[in-house]
C-alpha cells in the first residue's frame, strides 16, 4: 500500500492480536464482588504488635516523613527480693501512624529490632476525610490478624533459633561454689 | 404520501437515529474492552452494563452547560446541531427494505454524500467558535483532513453508481451482483478508509487527538452539547456502515429478502460497524501529513483506477442498467 514494506503485515498483525485477545479470558478482577488475590507480601498496611514494642522510637526516627507518633512513659517495677534493685520499663501509651503521610517505604518495618511492625495485605481503609487516616494503636493492632504467616524455611535450612533452644537438653541448675574467702571463683 | 405517513416515518427515523448509535456505542464499549483484555461496563442496568450509555446520557444532562466568555456564542451553540443533523438527514435516504427508505430519493447516493460532508462543518464551526487554541488547531486539522478524504470518497461512490447506472441507492442495490464484491473491491477499500477519516476515528482521529490537543474542537464543550458531538460520531458510524453495505454489499439483498430485507440491512451494517471498532482498537493514530500523503499517493490513484476499471467493465458488458 505504501513505500514501506512492513506496513500491511504490521496492520494485519495488529488486527490479529486484538482479535486473539478478545477470545481469551479477561484479566479484570471484579474487585468489590470478588476479593482480589494479593500476593502474601503485598504492602497494604502496617500492623503493630504492641506487646513486642519497647518504645525504642527507632521507627519514629527513621521514618522519612515523620508520620509515626509514639508516646511512652517509664514505670518502676519494685524489686522482687528485698534489698534488690528496682527496675524500670517503658510503657507504650500511644502509637499512631498517619497514613495520609506514609509513603509505604517499609523502613519502619525493616528497622524495628523487636519485630513489632509487620506488613499486612489489608488495603480497605479509605476514609472520606484525610484527617481520619491517622490510625491509633488499637486499629494498628487489629490488622495483626491479617498478617500472613512467615514463609516456610527452605528444606535444607538450619532450624530456627527458638526450635533449637527448645530441643536442647535441660541444663542442670548452676551451682555457685564459693571459695573460703567468700568471693565467687 | 399522507401527512400521517410522513409523521410516522419521521418518528421511526428519529427513534432509529437515537437507538442505533447507542447500540454501536455499547458494542464499542464491550468489544473494545474485551479486545484489550478488560470487561468493560458491568454494573449499569445489571446485566453486563447494558445501560451504561443511558447512564452516561443522564450524567451529561446534569452537567453544567458552559459557554466560554470569549466564544462566538451563537456559533458555539449551533455547532453540535450542525454536526448531528446531517447524519440524521443522511440516514433517511438509506434503503432498509426492498422498496422502502424513509425518503426514497432518485439521487440518493449524491444526497447522502452531500449530507454527510456537511457534518464536518460542525467540527470546523465548533473549533472556530470556541476561542481556544487547541480547538482551533483541531479544526484546522479536520479541515486539512476534509480535503484528503472527500475526493476519494466521491470517486469511490462514483464508481459504484457508474457500475449500477443509477444514482438511486435502491437502484444500486437492485443492480448489485455478488461478483461486484471483487470488481468493486479497490473502491470498497478506498471508501472504507475515507469513511474512517470522515468520521475522525482512529487511526485518523488527528483532529481530536486527545493526547496532543486535549480534545480538539470539542475541548470547550460540556454536558449535553458534548453528548451531541459523541452522538454525531456514533450516528456517523451507523450511516457510514449502512452506506457501505448499501453500496458494496448489496444492502437488503440476501435469502428471503422480501421478508427479512431490513434484517439483512441491519446485519451487514452491524458487521461493518464492528470492523470500524476493530480498526479503532488495533491501529495507532497517524499524523495529519501522513494522511495527506496516503490520500494523494494511494487512495486517489486507487479510486481513479477503480473508476477506469468500472468504466471498462460497463462498456464491455454493453452498458448495464
Ligand atoms: S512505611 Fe515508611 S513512611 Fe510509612 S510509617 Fe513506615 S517508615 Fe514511615
Ligand atoms: S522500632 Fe519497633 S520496638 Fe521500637 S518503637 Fe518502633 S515499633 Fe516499637
Amino acid at each position: 500500500m505504501s513505500e514501506h514494506k512492513g506496513v500491511v503485515p504490521g496492520l494485519l498483525k495488529g488486527l490479529a492480536t486484538t482479535a486473539r485477545t478478545m477470545t481469551r479470558h479477561t484479566s479484570t478482577q471484579e474487585y468489590p464482588d470478588v476479593r482480589p488475590e494479593l500476593p502474601p507480601r503485598s504492602r497494604g498496611v502496617i500492623a503493630l504488635l504492641a506487646e513486642n514494642c519497647t518504645s525504642c522510637m527507632l521507627c519514629a526516627r527513621e521514618c522519612p516523613d515523620w508520620c509515626i507518633y509514639i508516646d511512652a512513659h517509664k514505670e518502676t517495677i519494685p524489686a522482687a527480693t528485698p534489698g534488690g534493685r528496682d527496675r524500670q520499663r517503658n510503657v507504650l501509651d500511644r502509637f499512631a501512624i498517619d497514613y495520609s503521610l506514609c509513603m509505604y517505604c517499609g523502613i519502619c518495618v525493616e528497622v524495628c529490632p523487636f519485630d513489632a511492625l509487620f506488613w499486612s495485605p489489608q488495603f480497605e481503609y479509605a476514609e472520606l476525610d484525610i484527617r481520619d487516616l491517622l490510625h491509633e494503636k488499637d486499629r494498628l493492632g487489629g490488622w495483626m490478624d491479617s498478617v500472613p504467616a512467615p514463609a516456610a524455611l527452605d528444606s535444607g535450612a538450619a532450624d530456627p533459633a527458638e526450635v533449637t533452644a527448645q530441643r536442647a537438653p535441660a541444663r542442670p541448675a548452676r551451682v555457685i561454689r564459693r571459695s573460703p574467702a567468700g568471693a565467687p571463683e | 404520501m399522507s401527512t400521517l405517513e410522513v409523521i410516522l416515518r419521521a418518528a421511526g427515523l428519529l427513534a432509529a437515529f437515537l437507538l442505533l448509535p447507542l447500540l454501536v456505542g455499547q458494542t464499542e464499549h464491550k468489544v473494545m474492552a474485551h479486545m484489550q483484555g478488560r470487561l468493560g461496563p458491568m454494573y449499569a442496568g445489571g446485566f453486563h452494563g447494558w445501560a451504561q450509555l443511558v447512564a452516561d446520557g443522564a450524567k451529561f444532562v446534569q452537567k453544567e452547560d458552559i459557554v466560554p466568555a470569549a466564544a462566538d456564542k451563537r456559533l458555539f451553540r449551533l455547532a453540535p446541531a450542525l454536526a448531528l443533523i446531517p447524519y440524521l438527514v443522511a440516514l433517511a435516504a438509506i434503503p432498509v427494505h426492498p422498496g422502502f427508505a424513509v425518503a426514497d430519493l432518485p439521487g440518493g447516493a449524491l444526497f447522502v454524500l452531500a449530507a454527510t460532508s456537511v457534518g464536518i462543518l460542525g467540527t470546523l464551526v465548533a473549533g472556530w467558535a470556541s476561542a481556544n487554541k487547541y480547538a482551533l488547531i483541531g479544526a484546522m486539522r479536520s479541515a486539512a483532513q476534509l480535503i484528503a478524504y472527500e475526493l476519494p470518497l466521491a470517486l469511490a461512490v462514483a464508481s459504484v453508481t457508474l457500475a449500477a447506472g443509477t444514482l438511486s441507492l435502491g437502484g444500486i442495490i437492485e443492480a448489485w451482483k455478488p461478483w461486484w464484491l471483487l470488481w468493486q473491491l479497490p473502491g470498497a477499500l478506498v471508501f472504507l478508509v475515507a469513511a474512517v477519516a470522515e468520521l475522525q476515528r482512529p487511526p485518523f482521529d488527528m483532529p481530536i487527538a486527545d493526547a496532543e490537543i486535549v480534545f480538539g474542537p470539542y475541548t470547550e464543550y460540556t454536558g449535553l452539547r458534548f453528548a451531541f458531538f459523541l452522538l454525531a460520531e456514533y450516528g456517523g458510524i451507523v450511516v457510514m456502515s449502512l452506506l457501505f453495505s448499501t453500496l458494496y454489499l448489496g444492502g437488503w439483498r440476501g435469502p428471503f429478502d422480501d421478508l427479512a430485507g431490513w434484517a439483512w440491512t441491519l446485519l451487514k451494517g452491524f458487521v461493518i460497524a464492528l470492523l470500524l471498532i476493530w480498526i479503532r482498537v488495533s491501529w495507532p493514530r497517524l499524523r495529519e501529513d501522513q494522511l495527506q500523503r496516503f490520500a494523494w499517493l494511494t487512495l486517489i490513484p486507487l479510486a481513479l483506477l477503480q473508476l477506469a476499471v468500472t468504466a471498462v467493465g460497463v462498456v464491455l458488458m454493453g452498458g448495464s442498467s
